[in-house]
């Protein structure tokens, strides 16, 4: 493989994947709280659509959402998103519903009297949230969070299938210019291994952190 | 923009064609993942640490890589080196390949999480390895192990339209091919992601089902 391949495809793939991760792991972590949190809400109806999103966007696959924003949504409203940010879209919107579930499970987990010591104090219901339940939770959502992650990661290579030049889509035209697969491929699958590497070391890192805000030690 | 219910209508028979290949895909790939899951949760209890370390290394890089890329990989490796299957069948060795990884953690921690007094206990009666692992260990380890299996199997089901980038006919490439054929993008789009919600929706309740009737 000559080193312009490198450099007009595979290292701008590589940037390519890790933005998406960033953007779309940031979408999914705003719909994972604010969903998760609202099937925890008081008011029914809240409750029913937040379940109804989760179960509407865990059913169905991530890839055929991909095709959908971008084939079926631009003529329904008229106006076409750019593929970087449909599959953005899809994949934070996607995974954000597998977030969501798992800030029900941790929020749901912390103990109840600690709920009921903050209405003692006479806490409003967001302070209940923001000081007390918060963070107690969040240490408990980092490693099924960190899972995700990286199961993020891996769709992120769906979007090459949207024609967006990602490391996936890079291997592929260098499979096509140097007709060769076994070296190119090899190579993709270990930068993948590599990012997630980098993301289970971090997430470990942060769980520790938080824990030791709590006063707990990590193991 | 209108709904065209007799594009939906003329998608049916592609429609069938797929859901048929999706599911072959998804039975096999299971099957595959099962069986060769227990290979690995066998090789991560094995007494050698030869055989322990590669073995994880082996599972680890293939459950952090892409499902899309190893799809790529076997379908355009596994030639040069002289292999050539269908992509049917290396689309459905790729998927069981990949949730095998899957599997194997979920009979590792269902056997770890059978108390070490019932292993003990097992000794203590010195029952012979068979019967302890027939009699005692699995029965217990099965209550985790089904639930999660099925979990995977549903998350299998909707990585199976990965499948249509190397052109396996399933739900999702037939409703591109309709697409090409008609210029109807919408319908045939619509009604496969719906189907996967309507086939994935009922599973997992099912499943939730399974657990609960298992915890006890």
């Amino acid at each position: 493989m000559t080193a312009g391949l490198w450099e007009t495809w595979v290292l701008p793939g590589i940037w390519i994947t890790v933005q998406l991760l960033v953007y779309s792991a940031a979408l999914a972590a705003v719909v994972a709280f604010g969903v998760g949190l609202a099937r925890t809400h008081r008011s029914r109806l809240v409750r029913f659509l937040a379940t109804a999103y989760t179960e509407v966007f865990r059913g169905t696959s991530a890839l055929i959402l991909m095709f959908w924003l971008f084939f079926v949504v631009p003529p329904l409203l008229g106006w076409q998103l750019v593929p970087m940010w449909a599959a953005v879209l899809a994949l934070g919107l996607s995974y954000g519903a597998y977030g969501a579930e798992i800030v029900r499970g941790a929020v749901g987990a912390v103990a109840p009297a600690q709920r009921e010591a903050g209405v003692a104090l006479s806490f409003t219901p967001w302070q209940r949230t923001r000081l007390i339940v918060l963070p107690q939770a969040v240490p408990e959502m980092i490693p099924p969070f960190c899972n995700l992650l990286v199961e993020l990661l891996k769709g992120t290579a769906l979007v090459s299938l949207l024609g967006v030049g990602d490391v996936s889509f890079a291997a592929y035209l260098v499979r096509l210019a140097t007709q060769e697969s076994a070296q190119i491929y090899t190579i993709i699958l270990v930068v993948y291994f590599l990012i997630s590497l980098v993301i289970t070391r971090s997430m470990k890192a942060l769980e520790r952190r938080t824990k030791a805000n709590l006063g707990v030690v990590a193991k | 923009m209108n709904w065209d219910w007799s594009a939906v209508v003329d998608f049916l028979p592609r429609l069938w064609d797929g859901l048929l290949v999706t599911l072959q895909v998804l039975v096999l790939g299971s099957l595959i993942s099962f069986t060769l899951g227990l290979v690995w949760a066998a090789g991560f209890r094995a007494p050698s640490r030869l055989v322990r370390w590669p073995v994880q290394a082996v599972t680890e890089f293939i459950r952090t890589t892409p499902l899309l890329v190893q799809l790529f990989f076997l379908f355009f490796v596994l030639p040069e080196w002289g292999v050539q299957f269908s992509a049917f069948t290396t689309g459905t060795i790729a998927i069981g390949l990949h949730y095998s990884t899957y599997t194997a953690q979920v009979y590792r921690a269902g056997i770890d999480a059978v108390p070490a007094g019932q292993w003990e206990a097992a000794t203590a009666l010195s029952l012979p390895a068979h019967r302890t692992w027939f009699a005692v260990i699995l029965p217990q380890a099965l209550r985790r192990i089904v639930p999660a299996l099925g979990n995977y199997v549903i998350a299998m089901l909707k990585d199976t339209p990965l499948l249509a980038a190397i052109s396996v006919l399933e739900l999702l490439q037939q409703s591109r091919l309709e697409s090409a054929a008609t210029f109807q993008y919408t319908e045939p789009l619509t009604v496969v992601g719906v189907a996967f919600i309507l086939i994935a929706y009922p599973a997992s309740l099912l499943v939730r089902t399974l657990e609960r009737r298992l915890a006890r």
